[in-house]
């Protein structure tokens, strides 16, 4: 909490800080936690400020709202390495991780036109799987096609 | 193995036995033995797009060892017009039928069935996903030509990107060791998917539009159709359609055994001089589908061919 990112943001009373975000994604995740539609959510955001892990990063702190596990680890395709506090009475009274676990399940539709899963009206859910986490590459899991993260992005649920 | 969706599903080890009992089937698929080991079960044909030879094979063989068959009939005056999912269409065949046969025009479907129902669900062609039993019966033919299918020479040619065929087939083939050279237009390579599970198992991979290079060299030709309901646009067909055709002289330099073959119908890939050749081997590959799917559909449906049908 004391590198410079952190400082250029006022500090808040309640809320979630989302740390050590890959420099420009942050629009991303905003748009991943279903945020980047929300009118009422106060959100502060800086980008690409210097860091001494990632060179550049972006960092991000969302007000009045304590985003869950499940939350964050949709996170995790982008923002790996994020760091995450959760903030009362602007104190941190918990810090997590975000966890790339083997599926994404529910988070985005596949991106292929012609996979099964773009008839809205079949019931199965919408899975994507971590085919490998290093290099990151995401495959749905019924028709098989590579999943970039924008894709995922453009395709969220 | 509760069903077979890609020929991940397998093991080497499975494969061959598969192949092993199939060629075990040879006389009851010939119609010179008799043996209804599959009596009372009941096989679902859900043909979603049009198929000749694997809708048939699979009722010949079903019907060959005793069993019945459901067949979907013409897609037109079913349900799937009224809109039905193709959930709801998989959970009636969970309760008709025993195991279930899938070809659909999505990709996806055949896994996304499975995920719908407890029976077996067997994948006879997705979009242009996979096609696993017809890599059976291709490794099949190979294996009965060749006596191994370790370590061979083989040429896959075509339409690499839309054609299912043959990504099932690279990807079994990588698996025993095989040299792969794909043979396609830029426009219709090998998908990325495939090709990146082929590199990181470090299968050797040689991407090229010339046919004629290496015949010599080669064990296996496999030929396949470049496929016009594939494209979304006619004139992209039109640029590449007969780009590849093999004809009689051009096997003068190929070795004896070497095997050209074909997943079918074709349509001038392939010119009809080679079919007296004893290179061709297409009409024998369609027929060993019968035996490779009789093989596996015993093996889902939990009988040992090894102990019911003698050598």
């Amino acid at each position: 909490m004391s590198e410079e990112g952190m400082r250029r943001v006022t500090a808040i009373q309640n809320g979630t800080a989302i740390d050590h975000v890959p420099s420009g994604s942050s629009l991303k995740i905003l748009g991943m936690l279903g945020l980047l539609d929300s009118r009422s959510t106060p959100i502060s955001l800086v980008m690409n400020v210097p860091s001494k892990k990632l060179e550049r990063k972006d960092v991000m702190k969302v007000e009045d709202r304590e985003l869950t596990q499940e939350e964050l680890d949709r996170l995790a395709i982008i923002a790996p390495n994020a760091s995450v506090s959760i903030i009362r009475d602007y104190r941190v009274v918990e810090k997590r991780t975000v966890e790339l676990g083997t599926e994404l399940r529910n988070i985005a539709r596949c991106s292929f036109s012609n996979c099964i899963t773009t008839n809205p009206r079949e019931p199965l859910p919408h899975r994507i799987l971590v085919h490998s986490k290093d290099p990151l590459e995401l495959r749905c899991a019924y028709c098989g096609r590579i999943q970039s993260v924008d894709d995922i992005v453009n395709n969220l649920i | 193995m509760s069903g077979l969706i890609t020929v991940d599903d397998l093991t080497n080890e499975e494969i061959i036995s598969i192949l092993d009992d199939a060629e075990r089937m040879l006389p009851i698929a010939r119609g010179e033995t008799h043996a209804p080991i599959l009596a009372g079960k009941v096989l679902a044909n859900l043909f979603f797009e049009p198929s000749t030879r694997t809708r048939m094979s699979f009722e010949t063989a079903m019907k060959r060892l005793g069993g019945s068959v459901l067949n979907l009939g013409d897609v037109a005056n079913s349900s799937v017009v009224k809109g039905e999912t193709l959930f709801d269409t998989m959970q009636m065949m969970d309760g008709y039928a025993d195991i279930a046969v899938i070809r659909h025009p999505r990709q996806g479907a055949a896994r996304y069935s499975a995920d719908a129902v407890s029976i077996p669900v067997i994948n006879a062609g997705d979009g242009a996903g996979h096609h696993p039993t017809q890599t059976l019966l291709d490794l099949f033919t190979i294996r009965t030509s060749h006596g191994t299918l370790e370590g061979l020479n083989v040429a896959l040619v075509g339409d690499l990107r839309y054609g299912r065929t043959v990504h099932s087939l690279s990807q079994a083939l990588a698996r025993f060791g095989c040299t792969l050279t794909f043979i396609s237009p830029a426009s219709l390579s090998m998908p990325e998917e495939i090709t990146s599970d082929l590199r990181s198992a470090g299968v050797s991979i040689t991407e090229t539009g010339d046919l004629h290079g290496s015949i010599e060299d080669l064990d296996v030709i496999y030929m396949t159709r470049i496929q016009k309901e594939r494209f979304p646009d006619e004139d992209e067909y039109h640029k590449v359609a007969g780009v590849f055709k093999l004809s009689r002289s051009d096997l003068d330099s190929a070795k004896k055994n070497m095997i050209v073959m074909h997943p079918l119908p074709r349509v001038d890939e392939i010119s009809s001089d080679v079919d007296s050749t004893p290179h061709a081997m297409y009409f024998e590959q369609a027929f060993y589908g019968v035996v490779a799917r009789m093989s596996l559909l015993c093996r889902l449906l939990g009988v040992q061919v090894s102990e019911v049908v003698s050598e």
